[in-house]
């Protein structure tokens, strides 16, 4: 039995981790789990484990994460101060520092106040009514999720390419999607595209239509109801999904590389910034970049983190 | 706290169109030249701005020459191209982008700079490599870049091919040389800084077959103690070339600033310029001036041996060519 129980960990452990290990995986079920245990199998049977047994698990964890997550964190900055903090502020302070890195704002911006509306109105026309296709249109917002990045970018150059489908086009009105912001944006947009979207749909649907049914029925107009009902009750799930895009719209490296064309000081983000400064044999400047990147992941992290507990305690957590 | 950083970040977008100077140029060019053109472009500012009393900013772009040359192709608006051989100029005429002769517009086939292929070794050249001979010998690993991507490592191949088939005599002889010597290449970067990197950086490889200004830059930032270079007898003139772009040139009206800046190269400035980043160059006085800094190497050129860049490429590196066959094996 004992035995038995050590290979095969009850599922609701594994569950329970799920979460942290996908940042995909909506706050939503995590947080079900976690209020409601299904009865006799959590916390008490997670300590059924013979102590040797539990130690070289966490034991094996521990390594695991140090090895591959904050020893990399640790060189990074390490590399980034191996001159001092002079050489580090004057890698920054680069002209095509500052440009890759108000390049990256103004992308991460745009795309996610984009992803932001669509996100909403995706997961609300999803969660809140019932139409042929629903099924189709989950399907067609998780497609950016599997598709490779890479690919994302090269959809975009043949249809916007000189060559591609409106490239005849664009360059008859001189327009340029390509090898400029627009691109970059697009590219984005399409790869962050799921993040908000993933987060909201979950809590929606868990959350029914019988409180916009009340307010329809005490004479809310809609868009009143959206906004004195709806969007409170969804609004950390909200930040949550936001938090997420953000993150990876400043970090899209595959898809931005393909439509960027590599203009220094004009179409480099910050993550191609970094790959180019360090082929320059400049590791000071290039870990500088990168360890602004970290920095974000880690911001990222802890926000993530309170989000996930103000989800846990309850749809109207105190402010 | 958004009250305090929205002005912060449109002051910083803001800054970004202050500077803008009178005339902007793109110059799209291939992996190894991005310490050259910061150099070149610098020399020139000064010199146009002294001339004409405009400013003028030169935009770059590097990457992979065949990858660089598919972007412009797709639309990347560049008004110079700068790239490792002709063939990928040839790509982008063919769509109509610049004149069919633009190889005849400048002097010297359009290439105002030469280099040829090296061997950079690691210190005190171990396994004892002299000539392209010992790149086949077994246990010897050489690193090149991919061929269908990169500029350098076709020049690289062709350097091996022309070697072979100058020493051995047969075109059959050459491709079984050629063979060998992809036999003992572990790892294909895509761009030539790729496999510099992975040479010098991550430490694989016994040899690498650098362009020769790649080889004297890798020294230089890492110094002569950690790594050699070995000038084979004999390799290939490798000619990289440059060209104006007309259809975009034409569009932005930068015709005549393009043609200022790709004819700086022949003055006795840009030369210098060439020169002191370790590229040949074409001017004999100039030449003089560095003759100790570059080996002495019998030169074949790419039209002697292999009849030109058009039927080279269309043989070697065209899909089923010559490489694919060897890579394959």
């Amino acid at each position: 039995m004992s035995l038995q129980s050590s290979l095969v960990p009850p599922v609701t452990e594994l569950r329970a981790y799920a979460p942290t290990a996908d940042l995909a995986v909506s706050p939503l079920s995590s947080r079900r789990e976690r209020a409601h245990p299904q009865a006799g199998t959590a916390p008490d049977n997670l300590r059924t484990e013979p102590g040797p047994v539990r130690f070289i698990i966490i034991a094996l964890a521990i390594t695991f994460l140090s090895v591959f997550v904050v020893l990399p964190l640790v060189v990074v900055f390490a590399s980034a101060f191996s001159k001092g903090i002079g050489a580090y502020v004057a890698a920054l302070a680069e002209p095509e520092a500052m440009a890759a890195i108000r390049l990256t704002l103004l992308v991460a911006a745009i795309s996610v106040s984009l992803n932001l509306v669509f996100g909403v109105i995706a997961a609300w026309a999803i969660a809140k009514f019932d139409f042929a296709g629903k099924t189709f249109l989950i399907t067609l917002i998780d497609l950016p999720f599997s598709v490779s990045p890479v690919i994302s970018g090269l959809v975009f150059v043949l249809l916007f390419g000189a060559q591609g489908y409106f490239g005849t086009w664009l360059q008859a009105h001189d327009i340029h999607i390509l090898f400029a912001v627009p691109g970059i944006a697009l590219a984005t947009i399409f790869v962050t595209f799921p993040f908000v979207a993933r987060a909201l749909i979950p809590l929606m649907q868990e959350q029914g239509t019988q409180e916009e049914e009340a307010a329809i029925s005490l004479g809310a107009s809609g868009l009143q109801t959206f906004f004195r009902v709806t969007l409170p009750n969804i609004k950390w799930g909200l930040l949550y999904g936001v938090l997420l895009c953000n993150a990876r719209a400043m970090g899209e490296f595959g898809a931005v590389s393909v439509v960027s064309g590599h203009i220094r000081g004009e179409t480099n983000t910050m993550p191609l910034l970094v790959e180019i400064l360090y082929n320059e044999y400049q590791f000071v400047a290039s870990f500088a970049i990168a360890s602004l990147l970290a920095m974000l992941a880690l911001i990222t992290l802890v926000v993530k983190t309170v989000l996930e507990r103000r989800l846990d305690e309850g749809q109207e957590p105190k402010d | 706290m958004v009250r305090r950083i929205l002005p912060l970040v449109a002051g910083l977008l803001w800054a970004s169109s202050a500077f803008a100077a009178d005339v902007t140029l793109l110059n799209v060019s291939y992996d190894p030249t991005r310490e050259l053109y910061a150099d070149f472009n610098k020399a020139f500012a000064a010199a146009y701005q002294k001339e004409t009393g405009k400013s003028i900013e030169i935009k770059q772009s590097h990457g992979g020459s065949g990858s660089q040359a598919r972007a412009v192709i797709d639309g990347l608006q560049a008004d110079v191209v700068t790239l490792a051989l002709a063939y990928d100029i040839d790509a982008i005429a063919a769509k109509g982008l610049t004149a069919p002769d633009w190889q005849k517009r400048l002097p010297l086939n359009a290439s105002p700079y030469t280099s040829t292929i090296v061997f950079l070794v690691r210190k005190g050249n171990p396994k004892g490599i002299k000539d392209w001979d010992d790149l086949i010998k077994p246990g010897v690993n050489v690193i090149t870049p991919n061929p269908k991507t990169s500029g350098g490592a076709r020049w690289n191949y062709l350097a091996a091919w022309g070697y072979a088939e100058k020493k051995l005599g047969s075109p059959d002889k050459a491709r079984k040389f050629v063979g060998d010597l992809f036999k003992n290449v572990p790892v294909l970067d895509t761009g030539a800084r790729g496999s510099t990197v992975t040479f010098v950086e991550r430490g694989v490889g016994d040899v690498l077959l650098a362009w020769e200004n790649e080889a004297f830059l890798a020294q230089r930032e890492f110094g002569k103690d950690k790594f050699e270079i070995v000038a084979p007898p004999l390799s290939i003139l490798a000619e990289p070339p440059i060209a104006i772009v007309d259809k975009v040139a034409d569009k932005k009206g930068t015709q005549a600033v393009a043609e200022a800046y790709l004819k700086y190269w022949y003055t006795k400035e840009g030369q210098e310029i060439a020169a002191r980043n370790s590229y040949r160059p074409r001017d004999a006085e100039i030449a003089k001036e560095y003759e100790k800094s570059f080996a002495k190497v019998e030169l074949f050129t790419i039209d002697d041996v292999f009849g030109g860049w058009a039927k080279a490429q269309k043989e070697h590196f065209g899909e089923g060519g010559i490489f694919d066959q060897i890579y394959k094996n």
